[in-house]
C-alpha cells in the first residue's frame, strides 16, 4: 500500500512539474469556455435575415418596425419566391426568413389567431434556436400589447421550421461536446504519453525489474489525471452557467458518476495506445487520431449523426465519446434521470471494461 | 599568431551566478589537432557551444577561422563542421541521402555532391551500403560516416564532441586515421574525448576544470609538468581538485 | 554455487534475421566481479534484458542465483538490482525523491539499507534537493548505482555504467564496485572501455553476439602469445603509414604516445629491423622495444 502510494506521489511530482503542460490542462477548457460564449454572442448581433410580407397591412408593418429596431437583426424586405428563398440559405446569405401570410391582420382581428412561419437554418443549432426565441418573443411583445388595445385575447403562432435539422437534435451541444473533448485530451492523450516517456527513458525496465506489479503502475499513472479531469468537469460546469447561462437541470451527483465512467474510458483508451506506441510524439498523433478526430467528426457533437450516410452512422455507436454526449446532454439540458439514460450507461461501461481488458492482457511483463 | 583559426581572450559565460566557463583563452593553429579534455560539467560543452556560435558569450573576446563570434555567427557556420556522439545523421535516411542532404545544406553543387559522396563511399569502404538505412550500420560506421560528412563542404575548423564514445577498439583507431588525414589535409581539428589514449594523439591539449583552462600545452610537456607517466596521470592530478559537479 | 548461469542463450530479432546474442553459454561465482568487454553491438544489453527477466530468450536457458529466468521471473525479480544502459532516473525527481521512490518500489527505505549505499551516496547528498536532470553524468550514474543498490540485491547487473562518463568519475566508480564486491554481492558489468576490463575477476570478451574469449584479465594478457613492439617519438602518423607497409606488418595501431606492432614473425633480430627500416624511410630517432600487450591489444588479435 506505501508502494503505490509512493508511486502516486511520483506521478503528481511530474504532473506538477511540468508547469507549462499543467497550465494548459487547466486553461484550456477555460479558453474555450470564454472563446465559445464570446463567439455566441457576436453571431447573434445583425443577424441577416429576410422578411417575405405577403399580407402588406398593419399588423405585418408594425411587427417589422419591432424587428427593425432590435438590435439583433438586420432585415431585407423583399417579395422572393420560395426556391429564391432556400438558394439564400444555402449560399449562407441568410439566417432566417420570416413569412406573413395574405391577409394576416383581417384574420387576426376576425378569428383573434393567426400563423406566421419562421424558417430557419438549423445547421447552425445554437444560431437557429436563439434567433428563433428572440423572435418569438418579438411576436409575443407585440400579442400582448394587441391584447391590452384590444381587450381581446389573441394569438400569433409562430410555426417554427428548421431548415437542414428538422428534429433540432440537442440545444447548446457545445457544452457537452466540449467536456467530451476535454477528457479524451487529457485523460488519453496525457496517460498514453506518460507511460511512453518512462519506456523512452529507460526508468520502465527498472519499474518491470522491480517486485511491483504492473497493475499497480497503472493505477497510479491513473490517479493524477483522474483528479485533474474532475477538476475540470468543475470548471466547464460553473463556466457554463455563469458565462453561457447553462445550468445543470438534471442531478449533480449522476452528472460527475457519469463523468467519472468516461473518465476510465479515456484512461484506458490512453493505456491502450501506449502499448503500441513506441516515441511520445507517436503516442500523441494516435492520441490525436484515434480518440479527438473521431469525436470531432462522429459524436454527433459538430454534425448531426441523422445526416450522416448509413456506414458512418453504424461506425459512429462504436465511438464512446457519442454516448458520453448523449448522456452529458440529456442530464444538463433535458434534466434526464438514470432511468432515461441506462442503456447508454451500460453500453459505455461494456466499452470501458472490454478496452480495459484488453489493455491489461496486453501490457507486457517484459520488454517487447 | 594572426593566421590562428580560434582566437579567444577571457572568453566567459555567465548562467546566473554560475560561470560555466571562466576567462578562456587561447588560440589553434590550422591543421593541428587540439584536444579538448575536462571532466564531466568542467564547461567543455559550454565553451564548443560559443566557438560554434550556438551561444553568445557573457564577455571576453573570440573569433573562430577569422571571425567574430558575436557580430558574424553566420559566415562560422559557413566554415566549420561539427560531429557530436549523441546528434550527427538522420536514421532514417540511408547513407547517400545523408551525405546528399549534409552537402546540399552547405550550398555544394549536384556535380560536387555526386564526386565527393563516391569519393567518401570509396575512403569507408562503405559502396555497398549507400542504400542503406543509417541505423542499420554499425556504431562504428555510423560515427565514421558521420566524421566524413561533416567535412564534406572542406571547412576549416570541425569540432568534435566525444566522436568515439562506445566504438570498438579497432574501429576507434580508424576513426583517428581519418581525422589525422583530415588535419593532413589542412582542417583543424578540436576534439573532446574521453579516452586518455586518444589525448595523446593531439597536437596540444587544454584540460578545462570548474570552468577554467587549468592546464594547456602538448601531450610531452603536459606530462613533464605534470611529472606523470601518462596523460591519464595528468587528467586525475587535476580532475580530483575539481569542486563543482553539475553541469 | 554459480551465481548466474548461461546454457546456449540465444536471442534473434527481426524474425530471426538478426542474431543479437549466439548461443552463449558461461557461469558467474557468486561473489564475482565479471565483466561483459565489447563494442557497441556486440549483444550485452541483450545479455542483460534476458537476465533480469525483460526478454524472453529464442533458445537456451539461464539462470540467476538458481532460478530460471523464464519460469522463475517474479523471484529473480525480488533480488535482482539492475541498471540499463540507457537509464536515466527521473529528470523531474530531486535526488532523495528518485531515491525514496526506488526504496519504495523495493518495499524498504533509504534507512534500512543505508550502510551499503553510505559510501556512494555521501558525494551526492550535498545535492539532494537538485533534480536529477540538473546533475553531472558522473553523479546521475552515482545515484543510478544507489537507486539500484537499495534494496541490497544479492545480483547486480550494470549495462555500461561508464558510458560518456570522464576518467575520474569511471575510476571512482571501479573503486565503488571493488567495495560492493567485498561485501559479497555478485555483479555482472559490461564496458566498451578496455581499460576497465584489468579491474575484473573475469572477462568474457564479446564481438557480434559472440564470445572471443573468457578468461581472467592475467591469462587474457598471457594467452597474446606473440611478441609486441612499441614505437614512440617523432611524427607517430606518418611513421604508422610507412609500418603498415612494411612487409612483415601484421598490424599496427596508435596506442597513446606509442605505436602497438604486430610482426609475422618472433624472431629475436625483430627490433634492429624494424629500427633499419625506419631508418631507410627517413626516421632517425624513433624508439623501438619490445613492450606487453594490454587487454586492448588482445580485443584487437581477437578481433584479427
Amino acid at each position: 500500500m506505501k508502494q503505490l502510494f509512493t508511486f502516486i506521489r511520483k506521478e503528481f511530482y511530474h504532473v506538477f512539474r511540468d508547469q507549462k503542460t499543467l497550465l494548459m490542462l487547466f486553461g484550456l477548457p477555460i479558453a474555450q469556455i470564454i472563446l465559445f460564449g464570446f463567439a455566441l454572442t457576436n453571431e447573434i448581433k445583425n443577424a441577416k435575415i429576410v422578411i417575405i410580407d405577403y399580407a402588406k397591412d398593419r399588423a405585418s408593418a408594425q411587427i417589422i418596425e419591432r424587428i427593425e429596431a432590435s438590435k439583433y437583426f438586420e432585415v431585407d424586405k423583399t417579395l422572393i419566391s420560395h426556391r429564391e428563398m432556400e438558394a439564400a440559405f444555402k449560399e449562407g446569405k441568410i439566417k432566417m426568413a420570416l413569412i406573413f401570410p395574405e391577409n394576416f391582420n383581417y384574420n387576426l382581428l376576425h378569428t383573434n389567431s393567426n400563423q406566421i412561419q419562421l424558417i430557419a437554418d438549423a445547421s447552425d443549432i445554437n444560431t437557429a434556436t436563439t434567433l428563433t426565441n428572440y423572435m418569438s418573443s418579438i411576436i409575443m411583445e407585440y400579442q400582448n400589447e394587441l391584447m391590452k388595445e384590444n381587450l381581446v385575447t389573441m394569438t400569433i403562432v409562430p410555426e417554427v421550421r428548421m431548415l437542414y435539422n428538422p428534429q433540432l437534435k440537442g440545444e447548446h451541444t457545445f457544452v457537452p461536446g466540449m467536456m467530451a473533448m476535454i477528457m479524451l485530451l487529457i485523460c488519453v492523450m496525457m496517460t498514453s504519453i506518460s507511460i511512453v516517456r518512462e519506456k523512452e527513458m529507460g526508468t520502465m525496465e527498472i519499474l518491470l525489474v522491480s517486485p511491483f506489479q504492473p497493475l499497480m503502475v497503472i493505477l497510479s499513472k491513473f490517479v493524477p489525471y483522474i483528479l485533474i479531469s474532475l477538476v475540470n468537469v468543475t470548471s466547464i460546469l460553473l463556466l457554463s452557467w455563469l458565462f453561457l447561462d447553462l445550468p445543470v437541470k438534471g442531478s449533480i451527483l449522476l452528472l460527475y458518476s457519469e463523468s467519472f465512467l468516461f473518465i476510465i474510458t479515456s484512461l484506458a483508451l490512453g493505456l491502450f495506445i501506449s502499448i503500441n506506441a513506441k516515441s511520445q510524439q507517436s503516442a500523441m498523433f494516435i492520441s490525436l487520431g484515434l480518440t479527438m478526430l473521431p469525436t470531432l467528426l462522429l459524436s454527433g457533437f459538430m454534425f448531426p449523426i441523422e445526416n450522416m450516410p448509413l456506414p458512418l452512422q453504424i461506425i459512429s455507436n462504436i465511438i464512446p465519446s457519442k454516448w458520453y454526449y448523449i448522456i452529458v446532454r440529456s442530464i444538463m439540458i433535458k434534466g434526464s434521470t438514470f432511468v432515461a439514460i441506462w442503456r447508454e450507461t451500460l453500453i459505455l461501461g461494456v466499452m470501458t471494461l472490454f478496452i480495459l481488458i484488453i489493455s491489461l492482457k496486453r501490457f507486457k511483463i517484459r520488454l517487447v | 599568431m594572426s593566421d590562428a583559426v580560434i582566437i579567444t581572450d577571457k572568453l566567459t559565460k555567465r548562467f546566473g551566478d554560475f560561470i560555466a566557463a571562466n576567462e578562456l583563452t587561447f588560440t589553434v593553429m590550422p591543421g593541428e589537432i587540439f584536444g579538448f579534455l575536462g571532466a564531466n560539467g568542467a564547461g567543455k560543452t559550454t565553451a564548443m557551444r560559443m566557438l560554434c556560435g550556438l551561444s553568445t558569450p557573457s564577455s571576453g573576446k573570440a573569433s573562430v577561422a577569422g571571425f567574430d563570434v558575436y557580430t558574424e555567427v553566420e559566415k562560422i557556420k559557413l566554415n566549420i563542421g561539427y560531429m557530436s556522439q549523441k546528434f550527427s545523421l538522420y536514421e532514417d535516411l540511408t547513407v547517400m541521402e545523408n551525405i546528399k542532404f549534409y552537402a546540399g545544406i552547405y550550398g555544394l553543387s549536384d556535380q560536387e555532391i555526386a564526386d565527393k559522396g563516391m569519393a567518401l563511399l570509396q575512403q569507408l569502404d562503405l559502396e555497398k551500403e549507400s542504400k542503406k538505412l543509417v541505423r542499420e550500420l554499425p556504431l562504428g560506421w555510423k560515427q565514421k560516416l558521420s566524421f566524413s560528412v561533416a567535412v564534406i563542404h572542406k571547412p576549416k575548423i570541425v569540432f568534435l564532441d566525444e566522436p568515439t564514445g562506445g566504438v570498438d577498439p579497432v574501429t576507434r583507431r580508424q576513426f583517428w586515421d581519418l581525422i589525422y588525414d583530415a588535419a593532413d589535409k589542412g582542417v583543424t581539428i578540436f576534439v573532446t574525448t574521453h579516452y586518455m589514449d586518444e589525448a595523446e594523439y593531439c597536437n596540444r591539449i587544454s584540460i578545462m576544470v570548474d570552468g577554467f583552462i587549468r592546464a594547456l600545452d602538448t601531450p610531452d610537456h603536459l606530462k613533464q609538468q605534470f611529472n606523470a607517466k601518462s596523460m591519464n596521470e595528468v587528467f586525475y592530478a587535476l580532475a580530483r581538485e575539481a569542486k563543482r559537479s553539475a553541469d | 554455487m554459480n551465481a548466474i548461469e548461461l546454457n546456449n542463450l540465444t536471442k534473434t530479432y527481426n524474425d530471426g534475421s538478426i542474431t543479437a546474442v549466439d548461443h552463449l553459454s558461461f557461469d558467474v561465482k557468486e561473489g564475482e566481479l565479471y565483466g561483459l568487454i565489447g563494442p557497441d553491438g556486440a549483444g550485452k544489453t541483450s545479455i542483460f534484458r534476458m537476465l533480469t527477466t525483460l526478454l524472453l530468450p529464442d533458445e537456451g536457458t539461464a539462470k540467476v542465483n538458481g532460478y530460471d529466468i523464464v519460469k522463475e521471473y517474479k523471484t529473480i525479480r525480488n533480488i535482482v538490482g539492475y541498471m540499463p544502459g540507457k537509464f536515466s532516473l527521473y529528470q523531474d525527481l530531486t535526488v532523495e525523491e528518485n531515491l525514496n521512490f526506488f526504496a519504495t518500489l523495493f518495499g524498504t527505505s533509504i534507512k534500512e539499507n543505508y550502510d551499503l549505499i553510505k559510501d556512494i551516496y555521501i558525494q551526492i547528498e550535498p545535492y539532494k534537493n537538485r533534480r536529477a536532470g540538473k546533475l553531472s553524468g558522473g553523479m546521475k550514474q552515482k545515484l543510478a548505482l544507489c537507486c539500484a543498490l537499495i534494496h541490497k540485491p544479492t545480483v547486480l547487473f550494470l549495462d555500461e555504467p561508464t558510458t560518456g562518463v570522464d576518467a575520474v568519475s569511471r575510476q571512482e566508480f571501479w573503486e565503488m564496485l571493488g567495495r560492493l564486491k567485498k561485501q559479497g554481492i555478485t555483479i555482472l558489468v559490461s564496458t566498451p572501455y578496455m581499460d576497465e576490463a584489468g579491474l575484473c575477476d573475469k572477462i568474457a570478451l564479446m564481438q557480434s553476439g559472440k564470445i572471443l574469449s573468457i578468461e581472467k584479465p592475467q591469462a587474457v594478457i598471457s594467452n597474446f602469445n606473440e611478441k609486441l613492439y612499441g614505437i614512440s617519438k617523432g611524427n607517430l602518423y606518418k611513421i604508422m603509414l610507412d609500418l603498415r607497409k612494411y612487409e612483415q606488418t601484421v598490424s599496427c595501431f596508435a596506442f597513446g604516445d606509442a605505436l602497438h606492432l604486430r610482426l609475422k614473425s618472433n624472431a629475436d633480430d625483430n627490433v634492429s629491423n624494424i629500427k633499419m627500416y625506419l631508418k631507410n624511410h627517413g626516421y632517425m630517432d624513433t624508439e623501438v622495444k619490445e613492450i606487453l600487450p594490454g587487454i586492448e591489444d588482445c580485443f584487437i588479435k581477437l578481433l584479427g
